[in-house]
């Protein structure tokens, strides 16, 4: 494993901590192990790319940073994911509310089988009640940052399932944002769009930017080089055992990478 | 770096908290909840599995199975159902023979040779219908049938009414077992030049078999233990199978006819004791 | 050219079409002898009930008086029978049913018990109706007297329950409880099915926004999964419209017609059992006829709805 880049203090965002940080994990499901040794930051108001090639547990990683990856089997994590300095898998953590502050969005958009407002709505009303008008405004507002309000303000009360697959992709993303995570990661959300809904998945995340830290996984290079900040190379050893290869700024990782694997993925030889 | 220590506090707090109490006494509540009415569920089988094991087991000779019922009153004389369980295998062994073919047959159409027509639609619609009909409709329609004709309780009749009971169940669990089969089987026969017969017959049938087997023990699983349909088509008998259009004995009537005599009992010392009372 | 005549090579008429020919509509000719079936069914029974239906007309539901000598025949006590054990069987069986749906397809229960729980459940559904009857009878009515005892003393002065139970004669409640036990592996056996094919997605995106386990369900996978729940409960209902022997064997078998669900009572197919094999007069027959036919249509519509039910499911 290699670092390009010093972690917070980097040449090209000095300022910038980390929203999460990852020591040293190792995943398993069951006893299967999947993912060794991963060490790297989530860096805030950033957008964090991790690729790799298919099945280098780029995907369970992310799972685990809100850990959503524990719904379906039984899970063991070694080392530490920290976010904002406190240990996520600390028994002391409420897995519920750990959720609401670190928001997904999965590969295929997944929108329930009610109104598009409703769906936007969900977050909010599961952890409580607020007043009509309150929650009309958080609607909105969740709406217009996913780019989906002028197209749908006319029809909140339409199924979800009548939108397309972008804009279904972009109300799941509003409906992540609705109870202002403080963190969204993002696990292949273009990889069942087309390219037009692609792109404007893309540029969202591009406005998102400013205001939120994002991880996404991709495995499409050229959409990591275009809206990431730092990239993680994902890639697995002889014994299909998924690590991190390399992390750093993704100007150095698609420019000046410093393995020879991360070099010959960027370059397309491989994956 | 102040307001950062500060707000991770406040952020540890709010990870560390626990759900409001509503949340989690409905989180807790409904798992108990859930699991106690599963337990509830089981409580019958259990109970049924338990009585008949308890008071069945200690009864059972072979002479139960060999012998007729003995007649009521009489002490010391061999007691069993061998004439029941001769009429049962009679009538679902001859209601085998005529839903099986028909109900294979019926499956092969639809799975095989229908294409999704509209019409293959229907047969379906109608098949899943007549797998809804109740069995004791079933049985009047046999009585309108075959009693009503010949004057006569018959084990033709219950026979009759067995085969349209199971006739449903072996079309419905044939066709999937049929559509189990990969297309590319099938299409890799059809391009080695198989005719359609020979397709179904040498490679979908053949690997379908299991299947069809299973679909085939369940019918006749559902038709052994059928009551409703024979009661008043095959009747009772007391004595040994003789032919197909007399009445004949089968285990789940007998069983039946012993609880309703029970049940009779019950009703006249009922009646007896208000007579008493009232006469007091 | 001359290569191929040379060949002989005949592609226009394949081996054994006339043989496939033939076997097609064979097939054809047994698939419609099987739809010829439910036809010939209400052929039969309507033919046979014609002289019922003339003499009685539909006031033949709305009249209580069932008099075999007299050749009076009414079939409100049945239909009232067979419409409060359904119901009862339903408020009962559903949620016990949906809960064992839930607790076999979800999470609760690692997986070597959920799966024996699920096919011990639907073991149930292979119990003949007889033996569960036999069981009714000897152990579930002395065991749900005290019971009904109890509901008369509390509940007694609603009509209702308005009726001193007949100690170990059982009555339509008792009728009712032994449909929820038989409707039951049928509701959730479905059930079980069709939360298993909600996508596993759901529940993540869920989950990811902070819900416990119980508010996905409720708020997300049941509303999901309630067309094909419904469609379940309907055949369930068909189920138990249609049920004859552990009903005819708990219910007390009696033709006076009370509103009572604590005396004893009959169902359409309970009666049926009881007098058919009796019946001699033409117009016994026909009023028997009448019933069943009624019963056949009703448990019809409940089936064909219940198709639907299923098949607007699978459009979406």
């Amino acid at each position: 494993m290699s670092y390009s880049a010093p972690n917070d203090s980097g040449s090209l965002y000095p300022d910038a901590p980390a929203a999460m940080r990852v020591t040293n994990l190792s995943f398993s499901y069951g006893t299967r192990l999947v993912l060794e040794g991963v060490t790297m930051p989530i860096t805030q108001k950033h957008v964090t790319a991790i690729i790799g090639p298919s099945g280098c547990g780029k995907s369970t990683f992310i799972k685990s940073l809100n850990r959503i990856g524990e719904l379906e089997t039984q899970v063991q994590v070694k080392g530490k994911v920290e976010f904002f300095g406190q240990d996520i898998y600390s028994p002391k953590v409420n897995i519920n509310r750990l959720r609401r502050q670190i928001g997904m969005v999965f590969q295929k958009p997944n929108p329930f089988t009610m109104s598009i407002y409703d769906n936007v709505a969900y977050g909010v009303r599961v952890s409580g009640s607020l007043p009509k008008r309150a929650l009309d405004e958080v609607v909105e507002s969740a709406l217009v940052g996913a780019a989906l309000w002028d197209e749908v303000k006319d029809y909140l009360s339409k199924s979800a399932l009548g939108l397309s697959g972008g804009q279904q992709q972009r109300l799941c993303i509003a409906r992540a944002l609705a109870i202002k995570p403080k963190v969204l990661l993002m696990d292949e959300p273009c990889s069942a769009l087309d390219p037009i809904a692609t792109r404007k998945i893309e540029e969202l995340i591009h406005s998102l930017r400013s205001e939120l830290t994002i991880a996404i996984v991709t495995h499409n290079m050229q959409q990591a080089a275009r809206i990431s900040d730092y990239t993680a190379f994902f890639s697995t050893d002889e014994s299909q055992i998924g690590q991190m290869v390399e992390f750093g700024t993704t100007t150095q990782i698609f420019k000046e990478a410093i393995d020879t694997r991360t070099q010959d993925y960027v370059e397309g030889r491989f994956g | 770096m102040q307001t950062t220590s500060e707000t991770n506090l406040s952020l540890a707090e709010d990870l560390q908290a626990d759900l409001p109490i509503k949340r989690q006494l409905f989180s807790y509540g409904m798992t108990a909840i859930a699991l106690l009415l599963t337990a509830l569920a089981l409580l019958p089988l259990f109970s049924i599995l338990f009585s008949i094991v308890q008071q069945g087991l200690p009864q059972l000779s072979w002479q139960t199975f060999t012998t007729l019922p003995s007649p009521t009153g009489s002490v010391g004389e061999p007691d069993g159902f061998g004439n029941a369980i001769i009429g049962t295998a009679v009538m679902v062994g001859m209601a085998s023979l005529i839903s099986i073919p028909v109900g294979i047959m019926t499956a092969i159409f639809l799975a095989e040779f229908s294409q999704g027509s509209a019409i293959a639609g229907f047969v379906r619609f109608v098949v899943t219908i007549l797998s809804g009909v109740p069995s004791i409709v079933v049985g009047v329609f046999a009585y309108g049938v075959i009693v009503l004709a010949t004057k006569e309780f018959s084990a033709l009749a219950g026979s009759f009414a067995l085969a349209v009971v199971m006739l449903p169940i072996v079309v419905l669990s044939t066709e999937s077992a049929l559509l189990l089969v990969p297309t590319a089987q099938k299409l890799a026969s059809a391009g080695l030049g198989a005719s359609r017969f020979q397709t179904t017959f040498r490679v979908v049938l053949a690997s379908a078999l299991p299947g069809i087997m299973t679909g085939i023990l369940l019918a006749i699983a559902r038709a052994a233990g059928e009551t409703a349909p024979l009661i008043f088509t095959a009747l009772f008998s007391t004595s040994w199978f003789d032919n197909l259009l007399s009445p004949t004995s089968s285990l789940s009537v007998l069983i039946y006819n012993y609880i309703s005599l029970k049940v009779l009992l019950k009703n006249i010392i009922w009646l007896g004791q208000r007579l008493w009372c009232c006469s007091v | 050219m001359s290569d191929s005549s040379e060949l002989k090579i005949d592609i226009t008429t394949p081996d054994g079409a006339e043989l496939d020919r033939g076997f097609t509509g064979l097939v054809k000719g047994f698939a419609l002898c099987t739809v010829f079936l439910l036809f010939w069914m209400t052929w039969v029974i309507l033919g046979a009930a014609i002289p019922a239906i003339q003499t009685f007309g539909l006031g033949f539901f709305l009249s209580q008086d069932w008099d075999v000598g007299a050749l009076i025949f009414g079939a409100l006590p049945y239909g009232y029978g067979t419409l409060m054990t359904s119901i009862i069987a339903l408020v009962i069986g559903v949620p016990i049913a949906i809960a064992v749906a839930l607790v076999t397809s979800e999470t609760f229960l690692p997986i070597w018990v959920r799966s024996p729980l699920a096919a011990l459940v639907e073991l149930i559904a292979a119990i003949p109706s007889v033996i569960i009857g036999l069981w009714g009878f000897f152990v579930l009515i002395p065991f749900i007297d005290p019971v009904q005892l109890w509901i008369f003393k509390v509940l007694g002065w609603i009509p209702l329950f308005g009726t001193e139970p007949t100690v170990g004669q059982g009555s339509i409640f008792v009728a009712g409880v032994i449909l929820a036990i038989m409707i039951l592996p049928t509701i959730a056996t479905i059930s079980r099915d069709v939360l298993i094919a909600i996508p596993t997605e759901l529940r993540s995106a869920s989950r990811a926004l902070g819900s416990t386990h119980w508010e996905t369900l409720f708020r997300v996978v049941l509303p999901t999964a309630a067309p094909g729940i419904l469609g379940a409960i309907t055949l369930g209902l068909g189920r138990a419209m249609g049920e004859t022997m552990a009903v005819t064997l708990v219910i007390g078998n009696s033709p006076q017609f009370t509103v009572s669900l604590l005396n004893l009572g009959a169902t359409i197919p309970s009666v049926l059992a009881n007098q058919f094999a009796e019946a001699l007069d033409t117009l016994h027959i026909g009023a028997l006829m009448y019933l069943a036919l009624a019963l056949f249509g009703l448990t019809l519509l409940v089936n064909i709805a219940a198709v639907m039910i299923v098949k607007t499911l699978e459009q979406r």
